[in-house]
C-alpha cells in the first residue's frame, strides 16, 4: 500500500532526529533543510542514504540538491512509489 | 621441495608514530583561502594538522615513526627480515622507501617493498605482515604507514587542502607460538575500480582531487558491513570492541560508520581533530597516541577499517599490545 504524506513525514522526522540530531517535532513540511533545520549537503547525503533503507527509494546527489524543503522530499518520495 | 615453517598466528608487538612540529591551524588556512575555522570544523572535523617542512621527507618520517616502533618492541634492528612502507606518496617511483628506511634504521639486508593501497594501505600492508609471519617467509615484520600529503595537495583548493596532512606510523608484526595469543585478526579486503574517478591525481605535475559528495556517501553506504564481516570473521562481537579505529578522513564519515556498526562500547578514534587527514599513516598513528595517552589496555580488542582511493577498503581486528 503507498505510504501517505503523514507516513512518509515521520518516518522521515526519525531519520532526521538519528542522523542530524533535530527533534521530529520540529521536522515540518515547510521547513527547508539549509535555512530552518541548518542541516548541510553532508546531512543531506546521509539523509538520502536512510530514506533509501526506510522507503525503498533512491535519491541520487544529482536530484538531492534539488530537495530545499521537507515537502521536497515528500513529494519526491511519494512520486517515487514509496509502499509500507 | 622443501616449504617454510610458518606459526601458529602473528600479533603486534609495539606502535611508533612520528608528526612533523609545524602545524597549521584552520585561521592560517582561512587567510590564504575562502574558508572559516567553523566551516572547517563542522564538515571535516579538522581543527589543526601536522605538515612537513620542505626539507623534511617522506623517509625521515618512516624513519622516526618505525625507529620508536623497534625500540618499543625490544627488538634489535638484526630481529627485523622484512620492512613494509605502506604510502601513496613515495618521493619518487624508484628507489623505494622502504629499502632506504631500513638501511636508515641499521636493519640490514631485509626483504623491503612499499605498498599502495592509498588510505587502506595500513590494513592491506598488515594483512600481508601478519601472513608472512604466519607462512614463515619472516618472522619479524617492520611495517610503517608514512605519507607526505602536502606535496600533493593545491594549496589553492578549499575543498581538499583543509583535508590532508603528513605523518607516520608504524608497528612490529611478530610471531606468536599458540594461537589464542594471535592479535591480528583475519583482513576482510575489497575494491571498487569503476570509482577510481573519486579521488585521484590526474599527472605528475597534478594534486589530488575528491569528488567529496560522492565519497562520503560512498563511504557510509559501503563500509559497516565490511566492519561488520571482520569482527565476524575474527569471533569478536561489536559490542566487545574496546575500540574502533577507522581511517581519519573525515570526522562525519567517521561518526557515520560508527553508528551504523553499533559498538556501544568502543572509544571512537577521533585523532584526525589534530592529525588531519594523513592516508596511510592515519591508522597506526591515531592507536600509536591512544596509547600513549594510556586510552587502551593491553590485549583491548580494536577494529581497523582503511578505506579510500582506489577506491580500496580493508578491515580487521587486532588486539593492542
Amino acid at each position: 500500500m503507498a505510504m501517505t504524506d503523514q507516513e512518509i513525514l515521520t518516518g522521515l522526522g526519525e531519520i532526521i532526529d538519528e542522523v542530524a540530531g533535530v527533534p521530529a517535532d520540529q521536522v515540518t513540511p515547510e521547513k527547508t533543510f539549509v535555512d530552518d533545520l541548518d542541516i548541510d549537503s553532508l546531512s543531506m547525503v546521509e539523509i538520502a542514504v536512510a530514506a533509501q533503507d526506510k522507503f525503498g527509494v533512491e535519491i541520487p546527489d544529482d536530484q538531492l540538491k534539488d530537495l530545499k524543503t521537507v515537502q521536497d522530499v515528500i513529494d519526491y518520495v511519494r512520486r517515487s512509489g514509496a509502499s509500507a | 621441495m622443501r616449504l617454510t615453517e610458518g606459526s601458529a598466528g602473528a600479533r603486534i608487538l609495539a606502535f611508533g608514530d612520528y608528526q612533523p612540529s609545524r602545524v597549521v591551524t584552520n585561521d592560517e588556512l582561512a587567510a590564504t583561502v575562502d574558508t572559516t575555522d567553523e566551516w572547517i570544523r563542522s564538515r571535516v572535523g579538522i581543527a589543526s594538522r601536522p605538515i612537513a617542512g620542505p626539507d623534511e621527507t617522506l623517509a625521515d618520517m618512516a624513519v622516526a615513526a618505525g625507529g620508536k616502533a623497534l625500540a618499543a618492541s625490544g627488538l634489535s634492528p638484526e630481529d627485523i627480515d622484512l620492512v613494509i612502507v605502506a604510502t601513496c606518496t613515495p618521493e619518487a617511483p624508484i628507489p623505494n622507501t622502504a629499502a632506504t628506511v631500513a638501511r636508515r634504521l641499521g636493519i640490514s639486508a631485509p626483504g623491503a617493498y612499499d605498498l599502495n593501497a592509498a588510505c587502506a594501505g595500513f590494513c592491506y600492508a598488515l594483512a600481508s605482515a601478519s601472513d608472512a609471519v604466519r607462512a614463515g617467509t619472516a618472522r619479524h615484520v617492520l611495517l610503517i604507514g608514512a605519507e607526505k600529503l602536502s606535496q600533493w595537495v593545491d594549496w589553492t583548493d578549499r575543498s581538499t587542502c583543509i583535508i590532508f596532512a603528513d605523518g607516520a606510523g608504524a608497528v612490529v608484526v611478530g610471531p606468536v607460538a599458540d594461537p589464542a595469543d594471535a592479535g591480528i585478526g583475519p583482513v576482510v579486503w575489497g575494491s571498487a575500480g569503476d570509482m577510481a574517478d573519486k579521488i585521484y591525481i590526474p599527472d605528475r605535475n597534478g594534486f589530488i582531487i575528491q569528488e567529496g559528495q560522492a565519497v562520503f556517501r560512498w563511504a557510509t553506504t559501503a563500509l559497516h558491513p565490511v566492519a561488520k564481516e571482520a569482527c565476524e570473521r575474527a569471533g569478536v562481537d561489536p559490542a566487545e570492541l574496546a575500540a574502533f579505529v577507522p581511517h581519519q578522513a573525515n570526522l562525519r564519515i567517521i561518526e557515520a560508520i560508527a553508528r551504523r556498526l553499533g559498538a556501544p562500547q568502543a572509544v571512537v578514534a577521533d585523532d584526525i581533530v589534530t592529525a588531519g587527514n594523513t592516508s596511510s599513516a592515519s591508522i597506526p598513528l591515531a592507536i600509536s597516541r591512544m596509547l600513549e595517552r594510556g586510552e587502551l589496555a593491553s590485549g583491548a580488542p580494536v577494529l581497523l577499517l582503511g578505506f579510500g582511493a582506489g577506491i580500496c577498503y580493508a578491515g580487521q581486528v587486532i588486539t593492542v599490545p
